[in-house]
């Protein structure tokens, strides 16, 4: 039978190495021509409890959870535990028989020994491996590809490990052909084409992209793998990265490598961004610019630190005392994910201002397949100037930018005060200069130019979806499977500020229905506050888990009937 | 006074008699002296009465947050390692707010210099106690008197591993324009805490108040030895003035240590990233 996708489970326990071969999975994927997804949903815990790992193969582009498991591999006693909700007749479970059999379910169940079969090879570790071959037959990968891959991936450890890694291939394949069982889904040739990539690798390319030389942060999940991953960049990249003592540290290094003319970034999630915020204040009086990215979980306090959620539009919205200009993005592709943050650094640079790049556990540890973006052809323009003697760091403009230079770099001076300033840059309590300054850089943001809403759907809605970040996927996904004429899918790569088309695009609708991972509708409270447009139905989900396709449906769905 | 090539016009917010105005003429002159031009140093300070300091002085400055020079002023080296930066702020600045960043950049090593005004007390916030305010020190606030123990910042740097510890007076003119000028050169963190009267909030701590409870280490003082530092530290009455501490060894600093600048050294604010490595993130 062939499908239009499938959905595979793989559930085990913290510290089985589950990352390492989903990530060789998804490549394997993607270059024998099956569009992919991956979502995980870990616990905060190193060792043990139960992880899964929710695989989507498909036709078409994929990029969305669902509840629906067809495929369930189990890979530790407690693995079906919380999957019973999940599992119906006509889900295939595959793994140890004690561990199959461990909770009663109308699934078909087909039982393999692998301990016994890895014992022979001489390390529970290949049960991974095992399981690859075990896929990669059900579903017809290209098998010289897995080989090349597995062997890629284990060579560092020296041939032998290569060998027993090809021999737990070989007896998951046995294992898969003896089964009867095989799935089928159309291929598409130009996935070969394009790049298996992970939710954070998006954000750290699009950050080399923009020029992001400079990194200081301190560690908080999931905002560390973006960290991790510059810093594995350092020397082939030329990238600064600096684990700071603290987030106040961390964003007031970022602030001091702008200043000095480096382009930097912090990556933190919401608890690390709160002490951050006085920081972000202090951005938005220097003028010096900075990017965030604030990758969120649910909060409040620690909250669940490994679970997902967008709970912290609003922190990134009012963070830091007093007023100033802020632009807030927030990519719902992998491709928004590199152009982006990309953006984030030219706009930043631009304007003078801070600029957020919002994520969540969701979308980073999330893995997929992505459109190859030809990065040397992205925009990149340095406004940094050099300095004669005369220069004044806030001179008054029409604008509301002053031209930036950075210290060392010419004759003048480059004076920047946290304080209230002159247009030396020198402490002042002048009330005509203050209002001068306030005014000056409230208008710094007038010729910025929005990235525009995306419509996704019919021209002539009625109805229109609006979502933005992460829910991305399983909006459009949803709104796709109930294939109504009157419903599109509108969606806000750029949250703030609310981009110009914003109203015309909502008062086109008869019926506005919103969705956000959280449990008070920020994105919803921010188009009522500036456009006072309200939503007719709001779809909130603030559990931990991201939204299914098939709950949107039915939650869109009941709206339609 | 003499003047210098660091010297700006204009109002001084401090108030009369304030040791500060000792020390800006101090630093100003050192650095004439040193011959630094002027375009390649920048202040990374607090806020603060000390902390204001960079307002007064003919460079490129960085007057940020309450606590929050040095992380500031590491990154600026980082991202310019051929700039002088100095931090520089107050007890409570550097000691009290900034506290554990004053902790970590000791263990970070960039190369800076750090100036702490010690007057052993808030001025700016009108006379609470700071975090070296001595016991019973009566303030509106620590009305029956400070109950905490002072913290001592040079045995702290020198059991962080701080490679130039020093302390200073502003009513010695010539020690501390030599401890400033010695610090400057050190290559990685240096640390002078200044002490400098706060007329107005400290009754206690005052210039005469200074000279008799402080003594300068003699020229026999031998610096490098780790242990006896740290033990000449932990004097406080007298307090011993002068280079306390010099590692007689150069140390590598942050910069020269970070992997982003061992493949090249072009001040990272220079470097530009090619296609090919551009491309390289798509493979
Ligand atoms: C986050 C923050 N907290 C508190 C303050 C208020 N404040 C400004 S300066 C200061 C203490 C100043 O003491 P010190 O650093 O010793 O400098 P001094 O004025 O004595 O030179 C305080 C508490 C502030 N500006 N910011
Ligand atoms: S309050 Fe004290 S430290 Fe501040 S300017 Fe006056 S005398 Fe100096
Ligand atoms: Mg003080």
């Amino acid at each position: 039978m062939e499908r239009q996708s499938y959905s595979i489970v793989l559930s085990g326990e913290a510290g089985q190495g589950l990352q390492t071969i989903e990530s060789l999975f998804i490549a394997l994927l993607q270059k024998s021509g099956y569009h992919a997804f991956i979502a995980k949903e870990l616990m905060s815990r190193v060792r043990g409890g139960n992880n899964t790992s929710e695989i989507r193969i498909a036709s078409k582009r994929v990029q969305a959870f669902v509840d629906r498991i067809d495929l369930l591999i189990v890979l530790s006693k407690d693995g079906l535990d919380r999957l019973l909700d999940r599992i119906d007749e006509n889900t295939l479970i595959i793994g140890e028989e004690d561990y199959i059999k461990s909770r009663k379910t109308d699934a078909r169940l087909y039982p393999v020994n692998v301990k016994e079969q890895m014992e022979e090879i001489g390390s529970q570790l290949y049960t991974n491996t095992f399981f690859v071959g075990v896929l990669s037959t059900l579903f017809s990968c290209d098998e010289n590809i897995a080989r090349t891959l597995l062997s890629e991936q284990f060579s560092r450890k020296g041939e032998s490990i290569v060998e027993n890694n090809s021999k737990a291939f070989d007896f998951g394949k046995k294992a898969a052909e003896e089964s009867n069982y095989h799935f089928s889904v159309k291929r598409d040739d130009s996935v070969k084409k394009m790049k298996a990539i992970k939710g954070f690798e998006t954000i750290g390319i699009g950050a080399l992209s923009g020029g992001c030389n400079f990194v200081a942060s301190y560690p908080m999940s999931p905002a560390t793998s973006v960290l991790v991953y510059l810093a594995s960049h350092e020397r082939s990249h030329s990238v600064l990265v600096e684990q700071a003592e603290d987030e106040i540290a961390a964003i007031n290094m970022a602030i001091g490598a702008w200043y000095a003319g480096a382009r930097a970034m912090v990556t933190t999630s919401g608890g690390g961004f709160a002490l951050m915020t006085e920081g972000i204040s202090l951005s938005g009086i220097t003028e010096t610019p900075v990017v965030v990215h604030l990758a969120q979980r649910p909060g409040p306090g620690t909250g669940l630190p490994t679970r997902t959620e967008q709970g912290d539009l609003n922190l990134a919205l009012y963070a830091g005392h007093g007023d100033f200009p802020r632009v807030i993005l927030a990519p719902g592709t992998w491709e928004d994910g590199v152009l982006l943050s990309h953006e984030a650094f030219e706009i930043a640079d631009a304007y003078q201002v801070p600029v957020f790049i919002l994520t969540d556990q969701y979308y980073l540890d999330g893995e997929g397949i992505m459109e190859k973006v030809d990065l040397s052809k992205l925009e990149r323009t340095n406004h940094v100037v050099k300095s004669n003697a005369s220069y004044k760091r806030y001179k008054i403009t029409d604008s509301g930018i002053s031209e930036r230079a950075i210290p060392g770099q010419g004759k003048g001076f480059v004076c920047v005060d946290s304080d209230e300033h002159t247009e030396e840059g020198r402490i002042t309590e002048n009330a005509a200069v203050r209002q001068a300054m306030m005014d000056k850089r409230m208008r710094k943001l007038s010729a910025y130019k929005d990235i525009d809403p995306k419509i996704i759907g019919p021209k002539n809605y009625t109805t229109l979806v609006v979502g933005w970040g992460s829910p991305y996927g399983a909006i459009k996904e949803a709104v796709a499977n109930l294939d109504d004429k009157g419903v599109a899918f509108g969606f806000f790569p750029q949250v703030y500020p609310l981009p110009s088309r914003t109203k015309e695009i909502l008062e086109k609708a008869k019926h506005l229905i919103l969705v956000e991972n959280n449990a008070s509708a920020q994105f919803g409270q921010l188009i009522r506050r500036d456009l006072g447009i309200t939503f007719d139905t709001t779809i909130l989900q603030y559990n931990g888990s991201p939204f299914s396709v098939e709950q949107l449906v039915a939650r869109i769905g009941e709206v339609l009937a | 006074m003499k003047e210098t090539r660091f010297d700006i016009k204009g109002d001084i917010a401090w108030c009369p008699g304030c040791g500060n105005f000792l020390l800006l003429q101090l630093l100003k002159e050192s650095l004439d002296e040193l011959d630094v031009d002027p375009t390649n140093v920048v202040i990374s300070s607090g806020i603060g009465q000390a902390a204001k300091m960079p307002q007064y002085v003919n460079t490129s400055f960085f007057n940020g947050l309450h606590g929050r020079g040095l992380p500031v002023a590491t990154a600026i080296s980082l991202t310019n390692p051929e700039l002088l930066v100095i931090a520089e702020g107050g007890d409570g600045d550097m000691y009290g707010e900034g506290g554990n960043h004053f902790l970590h950049t000791v263990r970070r090593n960039p190369n800076i210099v750090h100036l702490v005004h010690n007057n052993m007390v808030y001025g700016l916030t009108k006379g609470q106690a700071s975090p070296t305010s001595p016991r019973g020190f009566k303030t509106p606030l620590q009305t029956e008197g400070v109950i905490l123990e002072p913290l001592n910042p040079l045995a702290l740097a020198i059991t962080l591993g701080a490679g130039f510890v020093a302390r200073t007076f502003v009513g010695n003119r010539e020690l501390t324009k030599d401890v400033v000028k010695q610090a400057i050169a050190h290559k990685g963190y240096a640390l002078v805490d200044i002490f400098d009267p706060c007329v107005s909030f400290n009754k206690v701590n005052t210039f005469a108040w200074y000279k008799e409870h402080s003594y300068v280490l003699g020229d026999d003082w031998d610096s490098s030895n780790k242990i006896q530092s740290l033990t000449k530290s932990m004097e406080n009455d007298p307090f011993p003035l002068g280079v306390l501490y010099k590692n007689p060894e150069e140390q590598p600093s942050l910069a020269e240590m970070h992997p982003a600048y061992q493949e090249e050294d072009t001040p990272l604010f220079k470097r530009k990233r090619s296609v090919k490595d551009l491309t390289a993130l798509m493979a």
